[in-house]
């Protein structure tokens, strides 16, 4: 059966073939679609969650694996942060049934904050990491890193990057696959209780078994030598490779070597395949990893060889690589031409720059518009987070002054509570965030007495990364309709004194909260409650009265909301993005715009 | 058939369905197809692109620069942004109605793409599109994702018969929009035959 998937999906159909019995994650680009893809095919005996992240997907699948299950846990290479502290551990450990941790890494970085390397973590928790070139490849290569984590009882990394999770290719799939049987949990707490004793012992065999690991991978079918003998090769690992194989096309003659496990590092398919070559180039994307490793394999061996890549200034550190990229470099390296040569643009007119912005009709921008009219003339600090609402950092709102990674909102506006005492200290926190890591700063909030504003920006979904239900949704990937956590007891819970909870339409009656909780010493919190529009999807329209228009432009020049434009002197609204969410008619101050919902809260 | 189609647009306009009509049209025909594109942040309103990969020979996921027979433009300033894609001889469908970014709005630099189109036609051969008369029948700017796929068959420099495509519409198009849908291409086909 041929399945059309993106690589992603190739992830999710090859653990199901291989007999995956849980499947955990947190959502993240470039990961998010393993899960959703494993959800929308058969997969009976498969525990699926949305896990709040990475740490709990870690650990649940963990267990899971304990018990002789093969596990899979997805997410963005960033949630390697969050769930390192599991995979440190578990890699001392081990495992029984196959545990495989996708991390997509993210070179560019196109929808992250570093450009970090999943490999380098490998190497840090001395655990191996697989390194698919492309969608097809992923499908395979994610059964045998089930099959290596067996055989040597150690979870194993999978890092695919950007350019493979999202590329679509077809892959041919069996018509039928089924869960693994396993054994379940057998008690035994010399095995499963971390103390440092059995680490001590562990980690010595652990460094043992990479040796063999390593020796095992030299054979391994993905690692390869193309072309010819020539003295100058070319190393790639990941979509790298597959650059390279296409800047080749035509040079059959040049060796090309590919890694695609980079760690324990297969230092005897490295030595064969290096034979006779004095001079390599290294491509690969992120840190200089492999480079590293062919250098530290030249100087234990004392190899003759030139090793060229980031380390020497001949491949950039930072930013993806491409094919152009890449044929740029072979042509200084090879002195060949791999003739990508197209329309000479060298004198391209001005491009608009088209910075990503919130949806028309995003609660969100209600809710930072509220907060900015209830601070203006106040000294006012706006600690943004992960989400579609980092969007809100964009001109005019320009309401995001800092946005480090999940959850450092909450904790940020309190560090800046206590070294600013003059300013109003807010945090914007999605909901999913909230779950994912927000709650904890709460805590630390209350605790340590600091005079914040928490705005949770509610709307009932995960939305940046598409969409995803989370514990306040009421329902999860079972399919199950499920309690949901309510935001406001939670905050009640942990402490917070003063919980509101506002439609963020409600212009005057959001402004007046604000303004109340500026006012007030402690932690306080609005939950600006408010459908994602993309879900919702309301079929009511503004308009303008183009009479009354006199094309001051406050609307766009307030909200800049994407459906409003500005035409022979008057602000035009785009029927088909216009959501009809009223805030531009609450803005208007001529009243020259109509919504049907008339603009909530019009005073 | 070895053949690599660019889409590209903006954020919202449906580059990603019609990219998905072609991919899986060109499957249907027997041809090995890859495809990328945009997913996540860029997606809100971002500039935006699909690449289509037709044949065996097709190794980066991304079209090479200078390798596209083909753009499909929903935006002028798209496809200059995108031109270095396209091969010499390649051809450009383009759409003349240009989609103003939020900070041009605010900024006012009158930003009307009638540059765009003048560069394009200096540059290479163009088809362009009044995307605002087309869509006119179908009271939304939203089928014009489709228009295109009927513009780009009837070109004949998609390499796909119109029938596949058709009958590719039938199958991804939700149930109640086929017919529309159908009719949208059709008027695209008719268009430019």
């Amino acid at each position: 059966m041929k399945e059309y998937v993106m690589g992603n999906g190739a992830i999710a159909l090859g653990s199901l073939c291989a007999g995956v019995n849980l499947v955990a994650g947190y959502p993240g680009t470039p990961s998010s679609e393993i899960i959703e893809t494993v959800s929308k095919y058969p997969h009976e005996g498969v525990h699926l969650e949305w896990s709040v992240n990475e740490k709990a997907a870690l650990e649940v699948a963990a267990a899971a694996a304990y018990s002789g299950a093969r596990a899979l846990v997805t997410m963005k290479q960033m949630g390697l942060n969050v769930a390192s502290d599991p995979l440190m551990s578990v890699a001392y450990i081990g495992v029984k049934g196959g545990l495989v941790i996708v991390s997509a890494d993210d070179p560019g970085p196109i929808s992250s904050q570093p450009e970090q390397d999943t490999r380098r973590y490998a190497d840090f928790c001395r655990i191996p990491v697989f390194d698919p070139a492309s969608a097809e490849e992923a499908y395979r290569m994610i059964q045998d890193a089930f099959e290596y984590s067996e055989k040597y009882e150690t979870p194993v990394l999978f890092r695919p990057t950007t350019r493979v999770c999202h590329a679509y290719a077809s892959i041919e799939i069996p018509e039928k696959y089924s869960a693994k049987d396993y054994e379940g949990f057998v008690k035994d707490s010399r095995r499963w209780v971390i103390f440092p004793r059995l680490s001590y012992m562990n980690h010595g065999k652990l460094e043992k078994r990479n040796v063999e690991i390593a020796k095992d991978l030299s054979a391994y079918k993905y690692n390869t030598v193309e072309g010819g003998n020539s003295e100058k090769a070319v190393v790639a690992t990941g979509v790298s490779y597959a650059y390279a194989k296409e800047c080749l096309r035509n040079h059959a003659d040049i060796k090309l070597i590919r890694i695609a496990t980079a760690f324990p590092f297969p230092e005897d398919f490295a030595l064969s395949a290096l034979a006779g070559v004095k001079e390599l180039i290294c491509l690969e994307e992120l840190s200089p990893y492999v480079e590293e490793q062919l250098l530290k394999l030249a100087g234990r061996h004392r190899l003759d060889i030139e090793i060229n890549g980031k380390l020497n200034g001949k491949v950039p550190h930072n930013g993806e690589n491409s094919v152009e990229l890449t044929g740029a470099i072979l042509k200084s390296f090879l002195g060949i031409d791999t003739g990508f040569d197209g329309i000479d643009v060298s004198d391209t007119p001005e491009l608009p720059v088209r910075p990503p912005v919130l949806c028309a009709g995003c609660p969100h921008r209600a809710s930072f518009y509220a907060v900015k009219k209830a601070m203006e003339g106040r000294k006012a600090f706006f600690c943004g987070d992960i989400g579609c609402y980092t969007l809100g950092n964009a001109m005019p709102l320009d309401m995001v002054d800092t946005c480090l990674c999940m959850g450092a909102g909450i904790t940020m506006a309190q560090g800046f509570n206590h070294t600013n005492s003059d300013a109003v200290c807010f945090s914007f926190v999605g909901d999913s965030t909230f779950f994912a890591s927000g709650m904890t700063g709460v805590v630390n909030a209350v605790y340590n007495e600091a005079d914040t504003i928490i705005c949770v920006l509610d709307n009932s979904t995960t939305a940046m990364t598409g969409h995803q239900p989370h514990p306040g949704t009421g329902r999860n990937m079972m399919g199950n309709i499920v309690d949901t956590v309510d935001i406001a007891k939670v905050l009640e819970g942990m402490g917070v004194k003063k919980v509101l909870t506002l439609d963020p339409f409600e212009l005057d009656k959001c402004i007046t909260a604000v303004r109340e909780c500026a006012d007030e010493k402690g932690v306080k919190a609005i939950i600006f409650k408010s459908p994602c529009i993309a879900i919702s999807k309301p079929e009511t329209k503004a308009s303008i009265d183009p009479e009354k228009c006199i094309g001051c432009k406050k609307c766009i020049r307030e909200i800049g909301c994407p459906a409003l434009s500005f035409s022979g002197g008057k602000v035009v609204i785009d029927a088909n993005t216009c959501t009809g969410c009223g805030l531009c008619t609450n803005i208007c101050p001529t009243g020259a715009i109509a919504s049907q919902c008339g603009g909530k809260d019009k005073s | 058939m070895n053949k690599d189609i660019m889409l590209c647009g903006v954020g919202g306009q449906g580059t990603v369905l019609s990219s998905k009509i072609i991919a899986a049209a060109a499957m249907e025909e027997g041809n090995s197809v890859h495809s990328a594109e945009t997913i996540g942040m860029a997606q809100r309103g971002g500039s935006v692109t699909s690449h289509v990969r037709i044949g065996e020979n097709a190794h980066s996921p991304l079209i090479p620069w200078g390798n596209a027979d083909l753009i499909l433009s929903f935006e002028p300033a798209e496809a200059v942004r995108n031109l270095k894609y396209l091969k010499k001889d390649g051809v450009a469908i383009v759409n003349t109605l240009a989609t103003r970014p939020v900070s041009e709005s605010l900024s006012d630099t009158g930003y009307d793409g009638a540059i765009m189109t003048d560069y394009l036609k200096k540059k290479c051969e163009c088809i362009f599109v009044d995307s605002v008369e087309l869509c006119k029948p179908f009271g939304s700017s939203r089928y014009f994702n489709i228009i295109i796929l009927g513009i780009a068959a009837a070109s004949g420099k998609l390499g796909i018969k119109k029938e596949t495509l058709l009958g590719m519409i039938e199958k991804m198009v939700p149930e109640k929009h086929v017919e529309t849908n159908k009719r949208a291409f059709l008027t695209g086909f008719k268009w430019r035959a």
